[in-house]
């Protein structure tokens, strides 16, 4: 422990060094620090005034903790580039050889470049928010408070680690300090959505909540570490000279891995595609597990709370009968008023927004948006047992028939989905995180294709056309 | 001791940058690696000090397995790369401690070694200015400083004396030399066949990621030259037409007063042939080997490998 730690200190301190010699990172800096503070202080009490002129009716108070969040998200996204150069500018220096030669262990350097990449727009952060708060202090406003001063400088510790973690995963993977700073845009713009977010938690005045911002942009930083320290190598900082955007390439990876070794469709059906629904066992297992405890929580939720904010007395039962009664009617018309090729449409395009918020936060932001629409289940079946009728039936008749082929094609899509993401933090010594990422996708899509498109084709035309009848025919009565 | 068995790197599953390398060099024993930029020579020395990891084949360096021990291979390996890779804000005495760190070196052996790389190289006065401020052959002389820095078992050296003036070279080939006598297994890849011819034990010449020829000198010679060429300088016209020249002694060429032979076995032949010529009164001026130089040797290889006429 000790020993890993020297190890990384030493490689962090020569960091240090190298920076703190180098004016074009310090003087910058510095200024940026010992001005922005000021800048921002006045252009937040202008803005104010100039709002109140016009009837805005804002407060300076409410805007300190955004303007200390700002403040502090500034240096960060300046001295990104520290970050960013971290590898690949040694490589372009010619010292990463040597660096490479040494008996350090790949940890260790890239623990040692992730602390001084995280440290040195921390200080400078921290440092520009004390003077701005020194500022505030001065003034007849009211002093943010320690709990929520607290929180902010916990929520730009948790920028500074996603967004340096990220840059030192692009800085191993580019080929060169251009390129690298080409993608920097790729980590600012995504965190300055995120502070959007935040800053509306902030707006809200509900406090509490940023806990779970700070622990959902900690759990992504922390698995963009693992995802960096999965794919260094140090052969490929050496080996790859030049990006090459070679299309074909990447193609001819794709199909390769997407079409196997099968000869036809129907090969390629019996071959292939249970080499790839196999490996999805443990992902598959996952899921169903998450998606049963998602489903029951939700419906003992509903069944649980909503008594208690909503009174359910008979007549209320009647009404909400009457208005399901009346709901019934118009299936008849649900053909033309979501055909089955628009209805499939939109469940195509879940499953693939599932993947893309999968790719950009390892399988966890697709696992969170499939459990909500599990739940949306549970909680429909809760509502429906709260009204007098019954769950199984309801989940029998308005659900199952075509949720066989719907919910078996969302389940192997969200599995296929974590699986991508898990590969992504997994070590693989043989391949780079392109071709990591190239062959998940390959096999998404097999499973995608293969599976969740004629199915979900199924799904519709049952949900249709047959599932209205089935309702119609469960609940005679309504 | 270094060791490799079909060692071969493939790029991009297309290009093969080094292929099917047999090598055996012993402790004591220096290797010169000679070859066209991009040959290989470069991608041979970073799969043994495992910064590459081999395609196919394996290597064996200071007694570990490069695939499977590349931390022991670091530690006992010292390399001076193609670029000398300095960081340019610190100043030599912190770019020394910092590598000694890095090879686990205990306080006192860093400062010992340190004291003691610096002041061979003449880098002692130097030791507390930034190294960007050194000349190319400061930088190359601290580079290789560093490589030796863990006194390792191993040297792998990229153009050791590239960029340095006359003194500075012979410091280093004497270094090298020092350190090939206490019984370290180095190799060296350069382009300095004068350097090569002077120091290595044994050469090889890498084409295309393939070792063409692996030898002594004399070895490459023989074989590239073909055999040994003697020539013989008379003080007057000496008609050489009836001279009865001894098994395995070919005429090859002749002037006025100088006739030049290629034998097969110079020990046997020669006392034969001077005794021939003497007999026939010849007015025997010299008698010596034709000098040929690695260069000639290189040359001829490598025009041999391009399907090229080679101009002697």
């Amino acid at each position: 422990m000790r020993r890993n730690f020297d190890a990384i200190w030493m490689v962090a301190r020569r960091e240090f060094l190298d920076q703190f010699r180098d004016w074009r990172i310090v003087v910058p800096m510095l200024l940026l620090i010992s001005l922005f503070p000021f800048i921002a202080d006045d252009t937040t009490r202008q803005a104010v005034t100039f709002m109140n002129r016009f009837g805005g009716e804002l407060i300076l108070d409410s805007l300190i903790p955004f303007v200390v969040l700002v403040i502090g998200f500034f240096p960060l996204s300046f001295t990104l580039v520290v970050a960013l150069e971290s590898f690949v500018g040694e490589k372009e220096r010619g010292t990463i050889e040597p660096l490479l030669s040494s008996p350090l262990e790949d940890r260790h350097m890239y623990l040692g470049k992730l602390l001084v990449g995280v440290t040195t727009p921390l200080v400078f952060s921290y440092t520009s928010i004390v003077i701005y708060l020194i500022l505030v202090s001065r003034r007849s406003v009211e002093f943010p408070s320690a709990y929520m001063l607290t929180l902010i400088f916990l929520l730009t510790f948790a920028h500074a680690v996603l967004m340096v973690s990220s840059a030192i995963v692009i800085s191993v993977q580019a080929t060169t300090i251009r390129a690298a700073n080409l993608l920097a845009s790729f980590v600012v713009v995504p965190v300055a959505f995120l502070m959007q977010g935040e800053t509306v938690l902030i707006f809200w005045g509900n406090e509490d909540v940023l806990w779970y911002a700070i622990a959902g942009v900690t759990l992504l930083a922390g698995m963009i570490v693992r995802l960096g320290l999965s794919h260094f190598r140090r052969e490929y900082l050496l080996g790859r000279e030049i990006d090459n955007l070679n299309i074909k390439m990447i193609g001819r990876k794709f199909r390769n891995r997407f079409v196997g070794d099968a000869r036809s469709i129907s090969e390629w059906y019996r071959r292939e595609l249970p080499i790839t629904l196999r490996q999805l066992r443990q992902p598959l297992l996952i899921v169903t597990v998450l998606a049963l405890l998602a489903g029951i929580a939700s419906y003992v939720w509903v069944v649980v709370n909503v008594p208690i904010y909503i009174d359910i007395t008979p007549d209320r039962v009647d009404e909400f009968r009457e208005l399901v009664a009346g709901n019934l009617t118009s299936l008849d018309l649900l053909s033309e008023q979501l055909p089955a090729p628009v209805l499939f449409f939109y469940n195509a395009r879940a499953t693939v927004t599932f993947l893309l918020l999968g790719l950009v936060s390892f399988g966890t932001l697709g696992l969170t948006l499939f459990l909500v629409n599990i739940g949306l289940v549970g909680g429909v079946l809760g509502a429906a047992s709260l009204v007098g009728f019954s769950p199984w039936l309801t989940f029998a008749a308005g659900i199952l028939p075509h949720g066989i082929f719907e919910l078996s094609a969302v389940f192997l899509a969200t599995a296929a989905m974590l699986k991508v993401g898990a590969q992504l933090v997994t070590p693989q010594p043989d391949k780079g995180l392109g071709e990591v990422l190239l062959v998940s996708l390959a096999d998404w899509f097999r499973v995608f294709i293969g599976i969740v498109v004629p199915f979900l084709a199924v799904a519709a035309v049952i949900e249709v056309y047959l599932t209205p009848v089935l309702i119609k025919l469960a609940f005679p009565y309504l | 001791m270094i060791e490799t068995n079909d060692l071969s790197k493939q790029f991009n599953n297309e290009f093969w940058a080094v292929d099917g390398v047999t090598l055996n060099v012993q402790p004591g024993e220096i290797l010169a690696l000679l070859g066209q930029n991009g040959a290989g020579k470069t991608t041979t020395v970073r799969m043994l000090t495992a910064l590459l990891s081999p395609t196919r084949g394996w290597a064996r360096v200071a007694g570990y397995d490069v695939t499977k021990n590349p931390q022991e291979i670091r530690s006992n390996v010292g390399v001076l790369t193609e670029q000398h890779g300095l960081y340019m804000r610190m100043t030599a005495i912190e770019y020394l401690e910092f590598f000694g760190r890095a090879y686990g070196l205990d306080a006192n052996t860093r400062k010992s070694r340190s004291d003691y790389l610096l002041e061979y190289f003449c880098l002692t006065e130097a030791a507390r200015r930034r190294t960007g401020e050194y000349s190319k052959g400061m930088k190359q002389k601290l580079a290789l400083a560093r490589a030796l820095m863990h006194d390792p078992a191993v040297l792998l050296l990229d153009e050791p004396t590239s960029a340095m003036d006359p003194e500075s070279s012979r410091l280093v080939r004497d270094e090298i030399a020092r350190l090939r006598s206490s019984q370290r297994t180095i190799i060296i890849c350069t382009h300095n066949l004068a350097e090569a011819e002077a120091l290595a034990d044994r050469i090889a010449i890498i084409y295309r990621g393939k070792i063409l020829l692996n030898g002594t000198l004399d070895e490459l010679k023989r074989e590239v030259l073909g055999a040994v060429e003697y020539e013989a300088n008379f003080a007057e016209a000496f008609d050489a037409d009836e001279l009865d020249l001894p098994p395995g002694v070919i005429l090859v060429s002749r002037s006025a007063t100088s006739l030049r032979f290629r034998i097969e076995a110079p020990q046997v032949a020669n006392p034969k042939l001077v005794h021939a010529l003497t007999s026939r009164n010849a007015p025997l001026v010299s008698f010596h080997e034709v000098s040929r130089k690695l260069e000639q040797v290189y040359l001829k290889t490598m025009a041999d490998a391009q399907g090229v006429l080679y101009a002697a």
